[in-house]
């Protein structure tokens, strides 16, 4: 050990973006914005068989102001995307979205009229979920993921 | 009363004033002009025998450019059920073109409000004595009717006003 050896009273060292980090990556609080079929996988993400909760984002909150991980969950379509818009502005910072699926990632089979042809039009995405739905696997996948790319972040990037 | 015969008793009841009549896979159908349309509606409704209270369904079907297409442009299926007999039909209403304004049913079953509301959304197809003739499916910004056969597919129409008008508590919005 380095410096805390040589003190007497028992402390780490460490730095702040590393406890911050730390911090944030296992408390992610998710906005579930279901739309559509990929809403009912995310209830087995959250349920006891796959249990979220292992990674430590199974608070789901239902008001974005209390949410820092914004997990769009089916077809946006035009209509819809204004909605989307003003709940991902109402999440404070910091805050990371993933887009779950193929109807939130690019629109699916929806190629028409109506639907968004992917929400990274509208909103920054961080990370992709590929399926139709996904399997639960893959949206733990996204969330580890996400922690990942809390745990390589500078507390100082968020204002 | 199979189809067949409720088409049978309705033709005989309105002769000439319906346009053609058909079938397929059991199901029958007639077709009528818009003048004629609310009549031969309240027929198979108020007709004791009948009593096609439910409106199950109305659609609008848009036959450009189908390989045998009828000297209509439009067509708007009205499916009706009675659900003391447990009997349906359809009533079909030819459309000539968008100048042509259908007659609405909402006074006679609310159920036809929104569904005519939708119909003209897609197509294009007006309705006199609406009281609320606006888009309900689409955004309020959408310009031309999507389930149009010469709307272009791989049109785009984005809504890039704010969300305020659509989470509104507004009675007008709801």
């Amino acid at each position: 050990m380095g410096l805390e050896s040589r003190l007497e009273s028992p402390f780490l060292t460490t730095t702040v973006d590393a406890v911050i980090n730390w911090g944030r990556k296992y408390s992610l609080w998710p906005m579930p914005f279901g739309t559509a079929c990929c809403a009912i996988e995310f209830m087995g993400v959250v349920s006891n068989r796959y249990d979220v909760s292992r990674f430590g984002a199974e608070l789901v909150r239902f008001s974005p102001r209390q949410a820092d991980l914004l997990l769009v969950m089916g077809t946006i379509t035009q209509k819809m995307a204004p909605v989307l818009k003003q709940i991902y502005d109402q999440m404070p910072d910091p805050k990371w979205v993933v887009s779950m699926g193929a109807c939130a990632s690019s629109g699916g089979f929806y190629d028409n009229y109506s639907v968004v042809q992917g929400i990274d039009e509208l909103i920054p995405v961080d990370v992709y979920v590929a399926g139709c739905p996904p399997r639960p696997e893959n949206v733990i996948g996204a969330i580890v993921k996400i922690q990942e790319k809390i745990s390589r972040e500078k507390a100082a990037d968020w204002r | 009363m199979e189809q067949a015969e409720i088409s049978r008793k309705v033709q005989a009841r309105f002769g000439e004033r319906i346009v053609s009549a058909g079938s397929f896979a059991g199901q029958h159908w007639v077709i009528v002009r818009p003048a004629d349309l609310v009549e031969v509606l309240h027929f198979l409704r108020d007709d004791p025998e009948l009593d096609m209270n439910l409106l199950t369904d109305v659609g609008g079907v848009d036959y450009q450019g189908f390989p045998d297409e009828p000297d209509w442009r439009f067509e708007i299926a009205y499916q009706l059920q009675s659900l003391k007999q447990n009997y349906r039909f359809r009533v079909k209403c030819a459309v000539t073109d968008d100048t042509v304004r259908v007659p609405s049913v909402w006074q006679s079953w609310r159920t036809a409000n929104w569904m005519e509301r939708e119909i003209f959304d897609q197509f294009g197809i007006g309705f006199d004595g609406h009281p609320n003739l606006r888009r309900i499916l689409n955004h309020d910004d959408f310009e031309g009717h999507p389930l149009r056969k010469d709307y272009p597919i791989n049109k785009r129409q984005k809504l890039a006003r704010p969300a305020e008008h659509l989470l509104t508590d507004d009675p007008e919005w709801a």
